[in-house]
């Protein structure tokens, strides 16, 4: 009747009574950090934001003290706007995402541990500001240039394959985990995978191919691709699952065949 | 008057605030962009299924006139007819826009864009972009107002929420004033016209398919200050929705699109697992009832009947759920053109539905009410307009798939050249706006002060889910009078309390609780628009339904529902539509013949 297999996938078998949630708080940028623990009743299918939801709405520690509520940020709580990125049980990805079955099962424990990225402007709590990543997307100039927002037609045939290539790195939703991931990111030094898989997105396009050259002067500053260490972890930890590493191999490729042959041209 | 150009401030950066952005600046002018999260983040990202333009490339013989037909009819001819005709006209150019801007969309063998068929229609008239449509489509917008912002003529205030909106001695709208969320600053912008484009208001259910910052606070804001809000109780609840604790996730009509069947065993408490169950035990409820369009009825009526498949105990172990099933489709089709939706529920539940059936409930999705405007975007309220889901002016009583991206980048591009031909001609300079803006600045910080300094013990987000619970139970998919009334009531208990909520936060730097309980107040407010609007409309049409009032009453309610705010409660009024395109006729899907 049906043409797929059903795979199973490992389950919690034996919950805890409570769940304990140590989160990391900062009352604002520059104020030294210190770690506070909430204890909740255990519930199936709760996930951290669920969690922090449920402990703004009463903050008392462990201890039975009152405290501030923790502040974080979220939004679509569906893994496609980026915002709610956190570092859970040492490993940085959304929170929406993160199911708590799932990280008892991993940790074999009952505490989740909540801290925010440490690569960004630590707002309070568990918010961070990751403008930066904005401000790197105007540095590759991550955009088609277009003649105007008018009826000029459709847009050049693609393939669907290239469009497939495309579309995987397009899903980019800015979340910064390659960059808390990344060993060479940290104080301006390096623009890092984002910016440089952006590049490559509109660099793959028949229209953005034309501005190539203006994307990829981006990238050839003192902070410029370059600094990229090979370390691969940007790879491993993008909850997207976008080739980034690729995208660092071809641009390269794409800096030294114009380093070689670009005079060809003129 | 000064010499340089105009200013244009436009609340909300998702797909309708974008649009308009990138046209104002095109036509050189100024852009102040407020927006509660980086514009990138907007809720625009979670539209997963595609955009509609009747393109016609799969030699269909579609067109735009069969899109207006299939929207307005979709609708439930409630909207006003030529703004439809309008958008449906202008969707291709649309989609060919985004084509050129590089959106990835899903194409043919010669490399042309794919089309897909949605809900509501018999034509392949859905471009898509793998199943995150609505994130690439937001990000192509996102590149090109970025690249403004680099040319300097759209100034970004991210992380700013607007308040209120700053009028004059003639309610004339001078600009407005937002509260940065990391300070609590407020600022006011002096603006020569405002865009509203702030999206849904579905927090006003507690739990919905809607962002966390879709809280309608800044159309409510607009509402309290004299702005007309139009059929608010026109609420589009969504057939498929995956329960959860923090938020119902949408798993989106691409995946009945594509092939989904919706069933529930004959026995509801049938105790083998899903695939186990052979055909002759399944009830495929939607395919029986509607032979012609089965599981791609819209969703109003998708929605009820699972709704009163459950209600009749009938749902998958006697629960609020139902089977949607893809398992019979190859999983390789299944991960390239759905990949996305399913990882979703992946993600959220723990089963692949690659291999066992989803098991989904209806939630609340999309409001179909909204600022009224006119037929160029204007609101009421002279210098403020509106565009994307927060205008009320396109899907009537229902939504048809893959409609609502459009309509927000066609409120976008209508609302923006008709702000700028507003700002053109009116009249500035300070002596017409001289002190308004610091008497709305004092105003706000008031009320800011006022609940920082309550100290009633109610809390604020106690009352959030009193709230959400009783607009869930009684003002979604069946509505009855007497629930509609008690809901009132205890919407005016909840705002009673509201005076006594302490804000559990003593540091006030980036606190939630200030902005949340600002939402909340006016959340209660659209609360009372959207209950009480149902409550007077006896009749059932699109998403409205009354089993007291089971028809659709042209003679009484043909007609768009106007409230206006007073402290009391709002105040109802009707406006006749204008149906001069296409002629009323009763709306059934049982059959594919559907001309009267």
């Amino acid at each position: 009747m049906t043409t797929n297999a059903h795979i199973e996938k490992k389950r919690l078998e034996t919950p805890p009574a409570t769940i304990k949630f140590k989160i990391q708080r900062r009352e604002k940028e520059g104020a030294p950090a210190h770690w506070e623990t909430f204890e909740l009743q255990y519930r199936r299918n709760l996930n951290v934001i669920s969690a922090l939801m449920e402990i703004r709405k009463d903050p008392v520690t462990i201890e039975g003290k009152q405290t501030t509520p923790p502040v974080w940020d979220m939004s679509c709580l569906e893994q496609v706007c980026g915002i709610c990125t956190m570092v859970i049980d040492g490993k940085v990805r959304q929170s929406c995402s993160a199911l708590i079955d799932d990280l008892l099962l991993a940790s074999n424990s009952d505490t989740v541990t909540l801290a925010p990225m440490s690569k960004f402007p630590n707002v309070r709590d568990l918010k961070v500001d990751r403008s930066k990543m904005f401000d790197h997307l105007k540095q590759v100039e991550a955009w088609v240039e277009l003649d105007g927002s008018y009826d000029l037609g459709p847009g050049p045939h693609i393939s669907n394959e290239v469009a497939q290539e495309r579309y995987a790195f397009s899903r980019c939703m800015t979340c910064g985990c390659c960059l808390e991931a990344c060993p060479q990111y940290g104080d301006d030094n390096y623009i890092g995978p984002q910016a440089i898989a952006q590049a490559r997105l509109f660099n793959m396009h028949p229209t953005g191919k034309m501005t190539a050259e203006d994307r990829i002067n981006g990238l050839l500053g003192d902070d410029g691709i370059t600094n990229c260490g090979n370390a691969q972890n940007c790879i491993q930890v993008c909850p997207m699952g976008i080739p980034l590493t690729k995208a660092i191999y071809e641009t390269n490729r794409d800096i030294t065949v114009n380093a070689l042959f670009g005079w060809l041209k003129k | 008057m000064a010499s340089s150009g105009l200013k244009i401030a436009i609340v909300g950066g998702g797909l309708a605030g974008l649009a308009a952005a990138m046209k104002i600046a095109e036509a050189g002018h100024e852009v102040d962009l407020i927006s509660v999260v980086p514009v990138k983040r907007s809720h625009s990202v979670c539209a997963q299924g595609g955009i509609n333009g009747a393109v016609n490339t799969k030699g269909e013989g579609d067109s735009p006139a069969k899109h207006l037909d299939d929207t307005v009819y979709g609708g439930d001819f409630l909207a006003n007819q030529p703004p439809v005709k309008r958008m449906t006209d202008m969707a291709p150019e649309i989609i060919y826009l985004f084509d050129r801007m590089g959106v990835p969309f899903s194409r043919t063998k010669e490399g042309l864009m794919d089309f897909r068929r949605f809900g509501g229609t018999l034509h392949h008239r859905t471009a898509f972009a793998g199943a995150s449509t609505g994130q690439q489509l937001l990000y192509a917008l996102d590149e090109q107002v970025r690249k403004w912002e680099v040319g300097g003529k759209v100034t970004k205030y991210e992380g700013w929420e607007m308040l209120s909106l700053v009028l004059d001695d003639h309610q004339v709208c001078r600009g407005l004033v937002a509260m940065n969320l990391q300070t609590l600053e407020l600022k006011s912008f002096a603006a020569d016209a405002v865009i509203m484009a702030t999206g849904g208001p579905g927090m006003v259910f507690g739990k919905s398919t809607n962002s966390q910052t879709c809280t309608g606070s800044a159309v409510g804001a607009c509402y309290e200050q004299g702005a007309k809000y139009a059929n608010g109780e026109f609420i589009q609840v969504h057939p498929t929705s995956i329960p959860g604790e923090d938020k119902l996730r949408l798993m989106s009509e691409s995946a009945r699109g594509e092939g989904g069947r919706v069933w529930v065993p004959r026995d509801p408490m049938d105790a083998r697992k899903p695939k186990e169950i052979p055909d002759a035990d399944r009830r495929y409820f939607l395919e029986e009832k509607y032979p012609a369009y089965g599981n791609l009825v819209p969703r109003d009526i998708a929605t009820r009947e699972i709704f009163q498949v459950c209600l009749d105990g009938a749902g998958v172990g006697g629960e609020n759920q139902v089977y949607l099933d893809l398992t019979h489709i190859p999983a390789e089709v299944l991960t390239e053109k759905l990949g996305a939706i399913l990882e979703i529920y992946e993600m959220f539940v723990g089963d692949d539905p690659r291999y066992v059936p989803m098991r989904i409930f209806p939630g609340v999705h999309y409001s179909m009410g909204g600022l009224w405007v006119d037929f160029e975007q204007r609101t009421n309220i002279p210098g403020l307009f509106a565009a994307g889901e927060c205008d009320y002016s396109i899907h009537g009583a229902n939504r048809l798939g893959a409609n609502s991206l459009l309509s927000c980048v066609y409120g976008g591009f209508v609302a923006a050249p008709s702000a700028m031909d507003y700002a053109k001609n009116v009249e500035r300079g300070s002596s017409e706006t001289n002190g308004v803006h610091a008497a709305e600045l004092a105003r706000q910080q008031e009320i800011n002060d006022s609940i920082i300094n309550s100290e009633g013990g109610e809390n604020q987000y106690k009352l959030h889910e009193e709230l959400g619970k009783v607009m869930t139970d009684n003002v979604t998919v069946v509505r009855y009078n007497d629930r509609l009334q008690a809901t009132d009531d205890k919407i005016r208990e909840i705002q009673d309390r509201f005076k006594n909520i302490s804000i559990n936060d003593s540091n006030l730097w980036a606190t939630q609780a200030v902005p949340h309980a600002r939402q909340l107040s006016n959340m209660l407010n659209l609360a009372r628009v959207i209950t009480l609007g149902a409550l007077n409309r006896n009749e059932s049409r699109g998403a409205h339904y009354k089993p007291d009032f089971p028809e659709r009453d042209d003679e009484n309610f043909m007609k768009t529902t106007i409230a206006e705010y007073s402290a009391e409660a709002p105040v109802l009024s009707y406006e006749p539509i204008d149906v001069s395109l296409v002629e009323p006729r009763k709306r059934d899907y049982s059959s594919s013949k559907k001309k009267a």
